[in-house]
């Protein structure tokens, strides 16, 4: 099975710092599904960070789409970051466009024509519940509904990789676990999913998902998924 | 550059627009009024320049000095007819005594007989003024030229200078020459605080708009992409302020050349705009505006290569 990412001894450290990630060496596998769980700044968020390519690491290496990613230049940034959708743990929603306009930049930043994205933007805005809220802008949307749109941001370009850093930290459970079954449908699609949670509780929601557990900036791999490839989801349902 | 206009409406609400809300507008119009306010002065002297240079470039000055007015009147008819007969001569004219006392007057002032009159009243009977002849050669009066006019003259008269009129006025067209570069100097300095303008503005609209560009650029938005909604804020900025700025500019200067024209006398009268001035005073907003663009994606681009 060909690796989708690989770090090894990867390491990240913020200006003059300690270092906030210490030695993660791991490979993610295409089609599977991880939770990333740790403790409050037991550095979840910078692990993702270095995933979608908001961050370089300090030392160690990181493949994305088996490509260096620590010396890849800035002009081909775009293009893979293109192929990797993310959930902000703050959403990050543009304040002055609706609903709809929010959900469709992905598509309009990779050149899609208004005339094709308007179907799979209202199907998406259907499938997170909110098709009747599509002219509606971030500030009157609850946060839950901020972080539906959020998510259907992330996933409506069908990216090869998705990074959701807490996507169900403010939804009710039933929305959490319809949001999971939209993560396991693309992931049943190909797409690679990372899901970091406090929520240990999700993973017996989500049958073969592996977890990979941060403690002080070090991985643990309670699943031993990370030195081997998972089974394939089904398999292991 | 015309793509630059037909970036689609959702492109354009993700950095919101608010025409002539904000001060980037009136501080492009107040830097274009300025700028075709100095553009108009620096042309206008350098049309005037170019045109007295070019009355005066093929005109010499015949002066007889001589202090008996016979032989002088003598040698006068002598030197103005033998300079008839050469070829590098088209016209001859041999100035009135009135002509020169009037040219002269206003440097001795009057008599209190002749205030009332436009006579000088005999003032100058005691003054040995020069014969002068007004000549226009064939082509400018060179050395060259000046050199073959002293020698058909020297036989006729051993006192007689010759003179180009350029050298006569050149201290005016040094001083016209030099207002036209303090002039053109000062639409470069303005330029250049315009573009410091465009800089302030475009950081600030950066700053502004920090987050909504963090989250194109994660989706992966390209810096082209994002410095393309910027430009065209402030190209369109820069180009309702650049027109507001010339129409007030172009009122001040026609308001200016009326007066310029009721004054109607010596250097004023080429002092004016050719169609081809008008056409550069026209295109100030344009090339401000275009100024403006690659100044704004200068300074977006910079600052994006900051951010990974």
């Amino acid at each position: 099975m060909n690796e989708i990412v690989q770090f090894e001894n990867v390491g990240l450290r913020y200006g003059a710092g300690g270092e906030t990630l210490s030695d993660l060496s791991f490979t993610l596998y295409p089609g599977s599904f991880y939770f990333l769980t740790g403790a409050s700044g037991a550095g979840k968020t910078s692990l993702l960070k270095l995933l979608y390519l908001a961050q370089r690491p300090s030392r160690g290496l990181v493949r994305l789409f088996g490509e260096d990613a620590v010396t890849m230049s800035r002009e081909r940034l775009p293009g893979f970051r293109r192929r990797i959708g993310v959930v902000f743990q703050d959403f990050r929603l543009v304040p002055h466009l609706s609903a709809f306009d929010n959900i469709a930049l992905p598509l309009r930043v990779a050149g899609v024509k208004e005339k094709d994205l308007a179907t799979p933007v209202a199907e998406m805005l259907d499938w997170v519940g909110l098709g009747d809220r599509a002219d509606a802008r971030p500030a009157t949307l609850s946060g839950g509904e901020q972080q539906r749109v959020a998510i259907a941001r992330a996933v409506i370009g069908r990216p090869e990789i998705l990074v959701a850093d807490e996507p169900t930290g403010n939804v009710d459970p039933e929305m959490a676990i319809r949001l999971l079954q939209l993560f396991e449908a693309l992931n049943t699609l190909g797409t690679t999913i990372v899901v970091a949670t406090h929520d240990i509780h999700l993973l017996s929601k989500v049958p073969g998902a592996q977890m990979m557990k941060l403690e002080k900036g070090t991985l643990s791999d309670p699943t031993g998924s990370l030195r081997n490839p998972p089974l394939p989801r089904d398999r292991a349902q | 550059m015309l793509n630059l206009f037909v970036i689609p409406g959702h492109d354009r609400r993700l950095i919101p627009e608010g025409r002539l809300s904000g001060p980037m507008p009136w501080v492009i119009a107040i830097m274009i009024f300025l700028t075709v306010l100095a553009a108009a002065m620096g042309l206008a002297f350098a049309e005037a320049g170019r045109d007295v240079s070019n009355q005066l470039s093929s005109r010499a000055t015949v002066q007889i000095i001589e202090a008996d007015a016979t032989i002088k009147a003598q040698q006068t008819n002598d030197v103005a007819a033998r300079l008839r007969g050469m070829a590098l001569v088209e016209e001859v004219r041999v100035l009135p005594a009135q002509e020169i006392e009037d040219l002269i007057a206003p440097w001795l002032g009057q008599t209190e007989g002749a205030q009332n009159g436009s006579t000088t009243d005999g003032m100058f009977e005691d003054i040995p003024l020069p014969a002068l002849i007004d000549l226009k050669l064939v082509r400018p009066a060179g050395e060259k030229e000046l050199k073959v006019l002293r020698a058909a003259i020297a036989p006729l008269s051993d006192k007689s200078r010759v003179e180009p009129s350029s050298g006569l006025i050149a201290p005016v067209i040094a001083l016209v020459r030099s207002l036209q570069w303090i002039a053109f100097g000062l639409v470069a300095l303005l330029a250049m605080a315009t573009a410091a303008a465009v800089i302030i503005a475009s950081r600030a609209a950066l700053n502004t708009h920090n987050e909504t560009i963090g989250v194109i650029h994660l989706l992966g938005g390209t810096d082209r992409q994002i410095s393309r909604l910027f430009q065209r804020r402030i190209a369109l900025d820069a180009l309702l302020g650049g027109i507001l700025g010339m129409i007030c500019g172009t009122i001040i200067i026609l308001l200016l050349g009326s007066q310029l024209a009721d004054l109607g006398s010596g250097l004023t009268q080429s002092f004016g705009l050719s169609w081809y001035s008008w056409l550069i005073i026209v295109a100030i907003p344009i090339l401000g505006m275009i100024l403006a663009m690659v100044t704004a994606r200068m300074t977006v681009m910079g600052a994006l290569k900051k951010i990974l």
